[in-house]
This record gives C-alpha cells, sequence and structure tokens, in this order.
C-alpha cells in the first residue's frame, strides 16, 4: 500500500528525518506516536505528497506520491490546524470542491456527518471555533473516503462527545468501506484501542512499529523488595525504576518466558501490566 | 470498559467465556459479530477478531461459515473444568496466604464459607 525506502527529510542543516524505511500494507487502522518534535507531521506531510523528500522515495501503490495526481487524488491528509479551505469559504463551498477533488467523496455522507457534529453549510470556515473546525476537518476526511486517509492529530480542540463520535465513525465507515488509515496522537489512551498497529517515531527515527497487543505483552512491570528486584531484572531490557522504602518497581521491556515468570513467583515478586502510555513515555526518553 | 494494561483481545476472550460459564451465552447460541463487536466496544476489528480466532482455538465457539460464531456444546463443561483446576491454585492459595499474614484462624474460613455456600455440608 504505502512504503517508504531511506526516505529523508531535511531543513537545512536539520535532519527531520533519518533515512526510513516503511512499510504500511493496506486497509488498516495505523497510529502514530511520538513525543513533540518526533517528525510526525513532517512524515505525514512527505507521505501525503505536500513535501518533497530530500532523498529517497515514498511510493503508493507502486507509484511516486510527489507531484503525482493520480496518486495524490487518493491521499487525504487532515492537518493539525484543521484549516480544510479558505477561511472565508463557507461549509458548502469545501464540501464542493473536496467533492470535485477527491474521486471518491460522498456527499451524503459529509451532510449526515455535519448535522450530527450540528454543524451548517452555511456557516464560514473561519468563523468556527478550534472544536468546530476540527469536526469539520474531519467530515471533509472521513467522507473523502480516500483509500489513504491520514489525520494528524484531528481531534484538537473537540470536546470528549464529539471526539467519540469521531472515534465511532471511523470504525463505522472503516468496516463499511475499508481503507487505510493513519492516526498521529498525544491521546494514547483514548485512542489506541482503534489501532491496529502503532508506529513510533522519536528522534526523527522508527523507534518500533508493532500491533498494540503485541507491544502491551512486551512490557511488564515487577515489584518487590529493592535486592531481589534488582537480581531478577539482571539482563533485561530496564525501561524505568521507581523506589518506595524497601519496595522497588521496575519496567522491562521484551516480555517474561515462563521460566522467568515462574522464577518471579518463587521469589513472590508481583509481576504486572504496564500501560501502553507509559510504555510509550518510558521508550521515548522518560519523563525529564 | 478494557485496561489499558493487558491485551485487550484476551480481554475479550475471556469476557466471552465468562458468559459462556455462566451460561448467558447458551450453547449454539450465536454470539456478536467482530464487527458488531468491534463498533460496540470501540476496538479494532483486527482486535477483536484476534479474541475470536483464539476462542474457536480453543473450541470454545465455532464458525458456520456465512452465518457467525457460534457457541461450541460442551464448552460450559469444560471452561468449567478448566477453572476448577485452576481454582485452588489462583484462587485459595493466595487467600491462604493472606490469611496467614493477617493471623485469621482456619476454622474461621471455613465457618464464613459454609454461611456463603449454605446447603453444601460435605
Amino acid at each position: 500500500m504505502i512504503t517508504t525506502s531511506a526516505l529523508q527529510v531535511r531543513f537545512g542543516d536539520t535532519t527531520a528525518l533519518h533515512p526510513l524505511d516503511l512499510d504500511l500494507p493496506g486497509e488498516r487502522i495505523y497510529g502514530l506516536l511520538g513525543r513533540n518534535g518526533a517528525g510526525k507531521t513532517t512524515l505525514l506531510s512527505v507521505l501525503a505528497g505536500f513535501r518533497k523528500p530530500s532523498a529517497g522515495a515514498v511510493l503508493f501503490d507502486g507509484a511516486p506520491v510527489f507531484e503525482n495526481v493520480r496518486s495524490t487524488s487518493r491521499i487525504c491528509l487532515i492537518r493539525d490546524d484543521g484549516m480544510v479551505g479558505d477561511g472565508t469559504d463557507n461549509l458548502r463551498d469545501v464540501l464542493d470542491m473536496a467533492a470535485m477533488l477527491r474521486p471518491a467523496f460522498d456527499s451524503g455522507y459529509a451532510a449526515e456527518l455535519l448535522d450530527r457534529f450540528g454543524l451548517t453549510r452555511k456557516q464560514r470556515l473561519g468563523a468556527l471555533s478550534r472544536g468546530q473546525r476540527s469536526a469539520f476537518a474531519i467530515v471533509v476526511g472521513l467522507a473523502s473516503r480516500a483509500p489513504l486517509t491520514m489525520f494528524d492529530e484531528a481531534h484538537l480542540g473537540m470536546d470528549a462527545a464529539n471526539r467519540q463520535l469521531f472515534h465511532d465513525e471511523l470504525l463505522r465507515d472503516y468496516l463499511a468501506h475499508p481503507r487505510t488509515f493513519v492516526l498521529s496522537t498525544h491521546l494514547i489512551e483514548e485512542q489506541s484501542p482503534l489501532f491496529e498497529q502503532v508506529l513510533i517515531l522519536h528522534e526523527g527515527r522508527l523507534l518500533l512499529q508493532s500491533d498494540l497487543d503485541e507491544l502491551r505483552e512486551r512490557g511488564v512491570s515487577v515489584t518487590g523488595p529493592a535486592q531481589v528486584v534488582d537480581d531478577f531484572v539482571y539482563g533485561l531490557k530496564v525501561l524505568s525504576e521507581r523506589t518506595l522504602g524497601p519496595t522497588k518497581q521496575v519496567t522491562v521491556f521484551g516480555g517474561l518466558d515462563d521460566e522467568r515468570r515462574a522464577l518471579a513467583g518463587r521469589y513472590a515478586l508481583e509481576l504486572g501490566p504496564v500501560a501502553v502510555q507509559d510504555l510509550f513515555i518510558h521508550l521515548t526518553g522518560g519523563v525529564p | 470498559m478494557f485496561d489499558d494494561r493487558s491485551p485487550i483481545y484476551r480481554q475479550i476472550a475471556d469476557q466471552i467465556k465468562d458468559d459462556v460459564l455462566r451460561g448467558v451465552l447458551a450453547a449454539d447460541e450465536q454470539v456478536m459479530s467482530t464487527n458488531q463487536y468491534a463498533a460496540y466496544y470501540r476496538i479494532n476489528p483486527a482486535t477483536a477478531a484476534k479474541a475470536f480466532q483464539q476462542l474457536v482455538d480453543e473450541g470454545v465457539i465455532y464458525k458456520r461459515r456465512g452465518v457467525g460464531m457460534f457457541v461450541t456444546a460442551g464448552a460450559q463443561a469444560r471452561l468449567r473444568d478448566g477453572r476448577r483446576e485452576r481454582f485452588f491454585a489462583e484462587v485459595l492459595e493466595p487467600m491462604a496466604a493472606e490469611a496467614r499474614a493477617l493471623g485469621i484462624a482456619a476454622a474461621d474460613i471455613v465457618a464464613r464459607i459454609h454461611q456463603l455456600i449454605p446447603g453444601d455440608s460435605r
């Protein structure tokens, strides 16, 4: 579906994306995670053909993306500013334009979504609140039915009820019209159940690409007397440590085999799961 | 609905097994489809599919092509046998350890169990 080979993006002396090889099979929902400045927006822009790679290639169904209308008409990127048209446009104008540019655009679905988000066609884009602008951008993104649809933190400013509506519609429309979605987000706890796979970018590099449930299984917290815990985790990949009096809790990454688990039982150590957001924080350098 | 810690597919599979064990889902009764499950619980359909595949592998449910998924006859009894085997290790032993730490006498525990499960005088 979409692949990159040795894809690089530089801004002057700064490297925003280091050579990146990516393979995203189609008809899945991907979550793109990364701390501020990790390169998420740069990656999405270059995948959408908004930006020319400094080196390497982006291929969409085998064809280059940049300056190739046959690819870009089938790709929709909703940017985090939610500006899907000119501020002076009313929403009808923006939807008409989207319907012209996007072969699979469904005007009936757009009208239905507009209604559910409490928006009207006469409103001017520039007069919408931040949350309304995001909701409208999501209407455009979903109704485009583009084979590759990417939302760059498209939920910014939206209240909890509207975010839930977004998630419900995303799943409903994905089931009815399977296609590829990439969502960048910092709302890890809230949105990760929607994802089949997560990609974690860190400092312009792909830190990992993993099924979400596999990621969950790889993180384990080990709790017990400090010395016993230290001995137990020797040789394992330790992401973080916390001590409270004589008790220590260590987060290890990579999963534990049955033998280790049995050993933990013998030493009366407590093993527990780790939340995806905690894993993410630890994997990307921890809390400063 | 789901905690964000253990794999969601396993939590789903466990819930369905609980329903079978308690008889909420009877033998040969149809279970929700993967897509219904995904939409209802707001989870990725692949995650739901993984849970159902695990249940098929474990013989708890079976697929009827083009129709859906159904509870296997005898699944309830087999789940009950499995849980019974694990009951002493997973439920009773931690409880006994806790009771020892708290200094609760075995006789008090037994008396309380008789109150909780009346009519069982064996």
